[in-house]
Formats: C-alpha cells, structure tokens, sequence
C-alpha cells in the first residue's frame, strides 16, 4: 500500500468510528429518562429506626399473594451483630416473616450461634428490597421482553410473557428476585405498583411503626424523601455493580452488601 | 437457475413467510420498546396497567376509622399508636362484606416481634421494653393482663 492510500484509509476509518460513536450518545438512557421530569419512585430506608419486627415481610407477602411458607420473599429483613473481635454474624431466618424473636444466629451449617451480650460492639438491622435501578441488570439479560422498566422507574415483570428461564434472577446482584411457586414465572418487588400508582403507600412502609420505610417521587423536590436523599448522608447497596439502586440507605455500614 | 437451487429456496422463503405471519397475530401491537429504549423498556405497554389493577388487600388505618372510630380514637392515645390496625386484626380485604369478620392473631409471638428483648445497640430495637419469651409468664397469652391497645403498665 502507498503512503498516500494508507493515510487517505486511516483518515476515513477515523472519521467513519468517530460518526459512530456519536450516533451511540443518541442512545443515552440519561436523555430517554429525561423525558420524564414529573415522576421517578424512590425508596429510603432507615437503618436506625428498624427493629426487626418483621410486619413489613408480612404485609408483602399477603398484599401481593406470596405463600407465606415458601421460602420466598420480596422484601426481607437481616440482623447484623457485629463483635468486639471484629466478627460479623449475619442472619434472616425466613426473612424475618415472624420477626427476630431470639438470641440466637443462625449461622447456616454452623448451626445456632450465641453472642454474650457483652462482646457485641454493634447491632443493628437492614431490611432489604428490590433496589429498581437506573439501569437495572435484570432487565438487560431478559431474552423475550418480559421484564422491563416503567418511565417512572418501577421494574416489573409481565406474567404472561416471562418463560421463567431465570436469566434474571441470576442477573440481579441483589438477590431480590425469585421464581413464583404459583405463577412459575420470575417475580420481585413492584414498590406495591398498584397502591402507589393509586396514590397509596406500599404495603410494608404502611406495616411499618417505625417509619423505616419511606416511598417517594425522586423528581419532586419538597417530597419528603427526596429532601432527605438529597439534603442527608445516605447510601446505596453494592455501587460498584453500577446499576445505580434507588433505594437509598441512612446508617450503612461496610460489613452490609 | 438450476431447479435444485429453486427448490429449497422456496421451502426458506416459505418459512419464514409463515413464520412472519405467526409473529403478527402472536405479538401484541403494544409490544416494543417503550420510554426506557430497547435496553430497558422492551415490553408490551399494557403490562404496566395490568400491575396497577392487582388489588390490594391492605386498606390502612383511615378505612378502618370508617366504622371503628372509637377503637382508632383509644389507639391514637396510646403507646402503641405507631402500630397499624391490620398488623394484629388482619388485612382488611373486602371487610365487612368479604371476610365477614377478621382474625385477630393475639398469640406470643405477635407479641414478641418487638417485645422479645435483644441487645442491639445502634438500633431502635433497644429502646422498647422487652422481656424473654422463654422467662415471661409461659403459655399464657399477653393479652390476658395487657391491653394492646393501651399497654401501659400503670393502668395495669
């Protein structure tokens, strides 16, 4: 090849890559989403104010018709006990459906462990859900359209189009979906799609005396939750997985993934 | 063209023309890629409103004060007025037309969500009196000396 040839290639592949490129900004989900300035749902959770009681996996699981005793649940709460030696015991025993009435850790194969009140530095509880990302990785792996995101943030799956191939359960780097032992299709957390759409709360912030939980509309400046996302300290779980969770943390330590 | 060329090419065509008819009655016309793009909004639109009409079975305190003011109005003074009427009493549903009447689950370890005493410094947990269910009063129901809706230990 002429010198000539080879910089006249050179300076169209250039130009023909930087074009394309371009064309992918296009595709910028941030400017898609932008078309939705009124409503963006978010949860906050306060660590501090949970006690463990449980009346929010309860509430789920009725309000959105989840056997009780299968071992499944869309919402779940964990025990922390962090030890004076440093050791983190970590428990949820059915998700805390009944609450956490005993003493005792369950440490899997290791059986019941008992901490002496007195070596525990730290102990705390944090209940979990589905974090309805901003770009959630369930959504991406779906291979039929069955799970997607809403404009208003919520992600869903539609029954009667998922094939239950478990993509996305396994997708998710929360754990929070599962396979419906009814409807054998994926399912997870809606934030009580039907309450909030209706100007309701969900079901577990309703359960909840404490207020640990709280529904908002991230786009709404004076919602209540959204001067405490912005104007407060708060965390989001496994930010590193860059799916950018919305539900948002007050009081995470680093021993919670 | 030779007639071995013709002839699977017709069996392809035919294919995929069948298989295009299947996909137009098969896929509904909502299905596409919706505000989120192709990434994360591929789905059939209507699916969203089908979420919104799932009933729901929680009704909430201000459904309850419809009817049963009064018990709403002694709860409200007491130190348990954080604590929902369908934690204890049930899901509303449908009541009064369907169920009837609720369940009021009254047993220990309804209780004992909150009232089992654990050490949990840096919770909130830590700040409700609490007793060891193993220890306090066995086998009898709380409710038989304390009022859940006014538990305070004075007027006991």
């Amino acid at each position: 090849m002429k010198r000539r040839d080879f910089m006249k290639n050179a300076a169209v592949f250039v130009t023909g890559v930087s074009v394309s490129i371009s064309a992918l900004e296009l595709l910028d989900p941030q400017e898609v989403l932008a078309a939705n300035p009124e409503l963006r749902w978010g949860f906050l959770v306060d660590t501090h104010k949970c006690i463990g009681c449980g009346f929010c996996v309860k509430a789920c699981k009725i309000e959105n018709d989840i056997p009780l005793e299968a071992n499944v649940t869309r919402t779940w709460v964990e025990r922390y006990v962090i030890k004076k030696d440093g050791d983190v015991l970590m428990d949820s025993p059915k998700g805390a459906l009944n609450g956490f009435t005993n003493k005792d850790i369950d440490q899997n194969r290791s059986g019941m462990k008992k901490v002496d009140d007195k070596d525990i530095a730290q102990a705390f509880f944090v209940p979990k859900l589905c974090n309805h990302c901003e770009t959630p990785a369930c959504v991406q792996v779906c291979p039929v359209g069955a799970t997607y995101q809403a404009k208003d943030g919520a992600v869903l799956v539609d029954r009667s189009w998922c094939i239950g191939c478990g993509y996305c359960i396994m997708g998710c780097p929360y754990g929070v979906r599962f396979f419906h032992p009814i409807e054998h299709v994926a399912d997870k957390c809606t934030f009580c799609y039907h309450r909030i759409s209706n100007g309701g709360n969900t079901a577990c912030a309703q359960a909840c005396p404490t207020g640990a939980r709280m529904i908002g509309n991230l786009r709404d400046p004076n919602d209540p939750l959204t001067k405490i996302v912005m104007g407060e300290r708060v965390g989001v779980l496994r930010d590193e997985y860059g799916t950018k969770p919305q539900v948002f943390y007050i009081g995470l330590n680093k021993e919670v993934h | 063209m030779k007639n071995h060329v013709w002839r699977p090419l017709f069996v392809v065509i035919g294919l995929v023309v069948c298989i295009l008819t299947f996909r137009m009655f098969y896929i509904p016309d909502d299905f596409g890629a919706q505000d989120r793009g192709y990434t994360f909004g591929f789905h059939r639109l209507s699916n969203e409103q089908e979420w919104k009409d799932y009933t729901a079975k929680y009704k909430g305190a201000e459904y309850c004060n419809e009817c049963h003011f009064e018990k709403v109005d002694s709860l409200s003074q007491s130190q348990h007025e954080m604590i929902q009427c369908e934690n204890c009493h049930g899901a509303a549903f449908d009541h009064p037309e369907n169920p009837e009447k609720l369940v009021i689950d009254s047993s220990r370890d309804l209780c004992i969500r909150c009232h089992s005493e654990l050490y949990m410094p840096s919770s909130g947990r830590n700040d409700i009196p609490g007793i060891d269910p193993n220890q306090h009063n066995v086998g009898t129901e709380c409710s038989e000396c304390h009022n859940p809706h006014n538990p305070s230990l004075e007027d006991m």
